[in-house]
């Protein structure tokens, strides 16, 4: 039947055939849903309500001076600004121990690689009740230990100033492995060549060798660490909503809670629109600073 | 300095071994819980490894919560979620790296521009869209929201862009049609694509959590993690030798899947650093 087409026609039916259900799937379940966030993010929107009011900013204006939707902003800005540059400077530091050791002893090296990337492997909801095994007050590991050698159990779940950063530790736990790989295939891209040249040159320990080939050709690679950890820190959920549900008192609400709780516990819709649209924002803009960085990457080699 | 330097040399293979024992930690503590007496848990005082091995804390796991059917539904949901991407993206992957027609820059922004949007931000219109269709708290409310995989899409055409054009050429003279060409040619020859995009996609969705949270509250539809979250919050939840012989299969096939194919799994867990 296609025969009798003329081939152009055909042609067009070929590629509709090919293209439509993806272009279709994309709109209705990717940009039809941002924009209608977008829209519902004005409006006073609760699931399940026949009707709904336009009012404008007013969720915006709550979420930045509401005590709570302000703690949700500030918590995820602060679990942000330590998970990114700690998870990025530990990985570092492993993945250039782990790159000299793989010459002298590769078995190890290669083991020592496996451990570190095993939470990225793990399931971590699952894990974070092994944390919360561990933190335990009174039959916790860590507690146990800090009271074997003398110090005084915590709470490290139940203290408001101190849950949300037990809750950017186990985020760094989860990351440092991922990142670790990341550093290592940059190392590898180091052409052994420019370490000999900088030894010509008089660069003769390992410390001046780091600062004049491994860092400069490293720069691009943590560039796009930092962007990349901060963006997977931004979405932190899974350890929240298994260890502290924000609690106690919001002292660990993060956008991404704060977002499932407003809308999807209290039926908040408009609200929860307003939170996924800041959330947006954020992820956008490090999104942006990532391509960039991609680019420039790419340009280097 | 001479006298010092073997020992400054133990330094940081010490240093990172120990940091590898504390990131294992978890998983060592993990492991001993699921497999401690009752009583020996709570009991004061720090103790490693188990006096005796109880291995009726994995039965316990699965009588006191329906754990196989968690992990049934993670299959489900995974293999469901992971069949419609493919079906998807790669038909539309190929005509964007393949064929020449006047939509294809505008698909291609498109997909570029998707890979942008986090899929937290389209929770709340999916779930309304979900809820008028009468379809929450149902398989297709895990499995019909992530079907557009942009990422998916993404990746195939990058590497369908680079398969010789003789080959599809060669295809077409033998007369296959389009369709043919992408299942029985440019698709098989982009299994290094396929799987790493597999464990990328099978990654994802097995540990996720936030969306099922939100599309089922039946416990006979909970993916794993759902799943340990409701044997936690059960007065069975203190049974805390039990809950970690079901935390332990919960994580171990993931783990295994990992320690047996390292590269490829490091692969397509870090491609996603790609995906906004």
């Amino acid at each position: 039947m296609t025969r009798r087409l003329p081939p152009r026609v055909a042609a067009a039916l070929t590629d509709t055939a090919l293209v439509a259900p993806a272009t279709l799937a994309m709109l209705v379940l990717i940009f039809l849903p941002v924009l209608i966030v977008a829209v519902l993010s004005f409006t006073d929107y609760q699931f399940g309500a026949e009707t709904f009011r336009w009012i404008r900013f007013e969720n915006y204006a709550d979420l930045l001076t509401d005590r709570i939707g302000r703690r949700a902003v500030v918590n995820t800005l602060i679990y942000v600004g330590i998970v990114m540059p700690a998870a990025t400077l530990l990985a570092l530091l492993v993945a250039l121990g782990l790159h000299g050791m793989a010459r002298r002893t590769p078995g190890l090296a290669g083991v020592l690689r496996t451990s570190y990337f095993m939470p990225v492997a793990a399931t971590i909801v699952a894990m974070a009740t092994v944390w919360q095994m561990l933190l335990h007050p009174s039959i916790g590991l860590v507690n146990q230990s800090l009271v074997a050698v003398g110090l005084s159990a915590q709470p490290w779940l139940s203290d408001r100033g101190l849950v949300l950063y037990t809750l950017t530790v186990i985020g760094i736990w989860e990351t440092v492995g991922y990142n670790m790989v990341l550093f290592l295939a940059g190392l590898a891209a180091i052409p052994a060549h420019l370490y000999d040249a900088a030894e010509v040159d008089g660069a003769r320990d390992g410390w001046a060798r780091f600062w004049t080939v491994t860092w400069p050709l490293l720069g691009p690679t943590t560039l796009f660490v930092l962007v990349i950890t901060a963006t997977r820190a931004f979405r932190v959920f899974e350890t929240v909503a298994t260890l502290t549900r924000g609690g106690p008192a919001f002292a660990s609400d993060t956008l991404v809670y704060a977002m499932y709780r407003e809308g999807f516990v209290y039926f908040k819709a408009g609200y929860s629109s307003a939170i996924t649209m800041v959330f947006f924002a954020c992820v956008l803009l490090l999104t942006l600073v990532q391509f960039r960085v991609l680019n420039r990457w790419v340009h280097y080699r | 300095m001479t006298v010092l330097a073997p020992i400054t040399r133990l330094v940081g293979p010490a240093l990172l071994i120990l940091g590898a024992a504390v990131v294992l930690l978890p998983f060592f503590w993990m492991l001993s819980l699921s497999l401690k007496p009752a009583d020996e848990i709570f009991a004061p005082g720090i103790h490693l490894l188990p006096s005796q091995i109880e291995w009726r804390n994995y039965l316990k796991a699965f009588e006191e919560v329906p754990l196989h059917r968690y992990l049934l539904n993670g299959v489900i949901v995974c293999g469901g979620i992971l069949v419609f991407q493919i079906l998807i993206a790669v038909p539309c992957a190929y005509a964007l790296a393949q064929r020449r027609f006047w939509l294809n820059g505008a698909i291609f922004t498109l997909v570029l521009a998707g890979l942008l949007v986090p899929y937290h931000v389209t929770a709340i219109p999916v779930f309304l869209g979900l809820a008028e269709l009468d379809l929450l708290n149902t398989y297709g409310a895990l499995i019909i929201p992530f079907v557009a995989s942009v990422f998916g899409i993404f990746l195939f055409r990058q590497f369908f862009a680079t398969l010789p054009a003789d080959l599809i050429d060669a295809a077409r003279v033998d007369g296959l049609s389009e369709m043919a060409i992408v299942w029985r040619i440019a698709f098989p020859n982009a299994w290094p694509a396929a799987t790493a995009f597999g464990i990328f996609s099978v990654v994802a969705h097995w540990n996720d959590l936030f969306w099922p949270l939100i599309a089922v509250s039946d416990p006979d539809l909970a993916t794993p993690p759902r799943g340990i979250l409701y044997f936690r919050d059960e007065e069975a939840g203190s049974d805390f030798g039990p809950l970690m012989a079901a935390t332990t299969i919960i994580t171990a096939p993931l783990v295994i899947a990992f320690l047996l194919a390292q590269r490829k799994f490091i692969q397509g867990v870090t491609m996603s650093g790609l995906k906004g």
